[in-house]
């Protein structure tokens, strides 16, 4: 095992020797060397980037700009003028639909918005149509979480400028494939915007192979600090798109009257930027490269396994989504019958154990499903055998403990 | 091992609910939401000349919220609006964590809930039903 595995360099479980998290899906905790690497910006580094004469300055835009240098590679965009530091995902989908859909989409076009997208997928797309007039329709899922490429297919019609999709569900866990869908998006001249929050920290994520239009995602999923996140997009589309925040150092010339703005990707760059935030995003991505996503991928799917097969053998407990366990990416979704998910969670917390519960920001897709909401656990690497295990025990006594008999 | 999540008195409500069906001869009814754990109860009240004639509730949420509401529908059937509202003035007293003895003793099985000021992540469970009838029972300016 790749000693970065261990949970022993993230000192949140030294801080809580019996915690055992299982919310990695909502954020991850942070190794010892992504907190060193923020620290260390802040005490070597530290100035405001891109704005000053001076050597600390020099030093600041430095680690700021070698950090989109870092994503750029991880994900292997063509230019670093493709790549944009945004807040989270949420922000970078904000970004995508107040600047590219007000200049491209119009009253009479349409927009197709996958039924089990996360609401940061869905509510810039839901009121983009809305100040538009534009049409919202929504791709429906298997049973499996996965849309096949016929019902995208039969979902796009001639005026759908947009697709807005999940690569991996953070209900499911599904993986969709987003090369084909970009491939029959493109023939129809529709782009295809791909939200990465819950791919990109557990597969290998390539902008080149899977040529999206638009990818985004947050770094505080992927053991980066939060308040730093990722907009890729296409060179030729994100120049002709209008700055979506104004202010400091997006601009090239100002005016009483009027500005010229900077070039990609200071353009969608307004204001002192999160280099801090940057540095740790960097360090994390050199974390996740030196284990290597064969390792990762390898630890989570076996966790993923472990505690699916032990979750189907315990009566009342349901899984959502594929019944095959490798296809869960390390997200298991589930209801326990008669128990809401609400208690099954403040069951799990009685005993130290950190799961979510509700509709996991994804209202309409449980609608869909016919169920309220559900609990979620869901895996990282440094998670262990003994985590799972602690799950499993508790699972057992969720029906007992909430009254039913046997 | 002596098991029970929640209290005994709660798990019953929220296994055997007494009120929760539907309410043909409803004066009134409203929903209450609590978006983020995704409760929600919508009440049925029968108002006769300022009298809760009969009541019940409708809808999903997890125990604490329908054995709340259960409970509550308990002890306001029968009662005046005002004495409904005076018990909805107790039982946030109670979650406040300032409620006397006395007045403790008011509240009768809802006295089960008291301990839920202790878990904050539940006070708006807890609250849901007893809110509700508030808005539904509140004079209307």
């Amino acid at each position: 095992m790749h000693k970065l595995l261990n949970k022993q360099n993230f000192p949140v479980f030294a801080q809580y020797p019996g915690l055992v998290y299982l919310d990695n899906s909502a954020t991850e905790q942070k190794p010892q060397a992504v907190l060193d690497a923020v620290s260390h910006y802040y005490c070597a580094e530290n100035a405001n980037p891109l704005r000053g004469l001076y050597d600390l300055s020099v030093k600041a835009t430095e680690a700021y700009e070698s950090a989109r240098a870092a994503v750029r590679d991880f994900i292997g965009a063509k230019s670093e003028r493709e790549i944009i530091f945004t807040r989270n995902a949420s922000e970078s989908l904000n970004l995508v639909a107040y600047s590219y859909g007000r200049k491209h989409i119009r009253s009479g076009d349409a927009i197709l918005v996958a039924i089990s997208e996360h609401h940061s997928n869905l509510l810039p797309w839901q009121i983009l149509a809305k100040e538009t007039g534009a049409e919202l329709h929504y791709l429906e899922c298997g049973r499996d979480g996965l849309y096949t490429t016929e019902a995208l297919e039969a979902a796009l019609t001639p005026n759908t400028k947009l697709f807005a999709v999940a690569q991996i569900s953070n209900v499911f866990g599904s993986e969709q494939p987003i090369r084909e869908f970009a491939e029959i998006c493109h023939r129809n001249g529709t782009v295809i915007v791909c939200d990465g929050a819950q791919s990109v920290p557990h597969i290998p994520v390539s902008v080149k192979e899977l040529d999206v239009d638009f990818l985004v995602f947050s770094g505080h999923k992927m053991l980066a600090p939060m308040g730093i996140g990722v907009l890729y997009g296409k060179e030729s589309l994100l120049k002709a798109m209008p700055p979506f925040l104004y202010g400091g150092e997006m601009i090239e010339y100002v005016t009483r009257e009027s500005a010229t703005f900077a070039e990609l990707p200071h353009k969608f760059e307004a204001g002192t930027v999160n280099a801090g935030g940057a540095a740790g995003l960097h360090a994390a991505i050199d974390y996740i490269r030196e284990i290597g996503f064969a390792e990762i991928r390898q630890a989570e799917t076996a966790l993923t396994v472990r505690a699916f097969d032990a979750m189907v053998q315990i009566p009342g407990v349901r899984i959502l989504g594929s019944q095959n366990p490798y296809a869960h990416h390390g997200i298991l979704s589930f209801t326990v019958d008669g128990v809401h998910p609400h208690d099954i969670a403040a069951i799990f917390d009685a005993d130290g154990i950190a799961i979510r519960a509700g509709h996991h920001c994804a209202q309409p897709l449980h609608r869909f499903l016919g169920i309220p909401s559900s609990a979620r656990m869901s895996i990282a690497f440094y998670n262990d055998d003994a985590d799972i295990d602690r799950f499993i025990e508790t699972l057992k006594t969720v029906r007992r403990r909430m009254g039913y008999a046997g | 091992m002596p098991d029970n999540f929640y209290d005994e008195v709660l798990l019953d409500h929220n296994l055997h609910p007494q009120h929760l069906h539907e309410l043909p001869c409803a004066t009134c009814s409203h929903a209450g939401m609590n978006p983020s754990c995704g409760d929600e109860i919508t009440l049925h009240l029968s108002l006769q000349n300022g009298v809760i004639e009969d009541a019940s509730y409708t809808g999903v949420g997890c125990a604490i919220s329908q054995a709340s509401a259960d409970i509550m529908l308990d002890l306001v059937i029968g009662k005046t609006e005002e004495e409904a509202l005076h018990l909805k003035a107790l039982f946030s007293k109670m979650i406040a964590g300032e409620i006397t003895e006395a007045e403790l003793e008011e509240l009768e099985e809802a006295g089960a809930l008291q301990n839920i000021a202790k878990m904050p992540a539940r006070v708006k469970c807890a609250m849901l039903g007893w809110r509700t009838l508030e808005h539904m029972l509140a004079p209307k300016g």
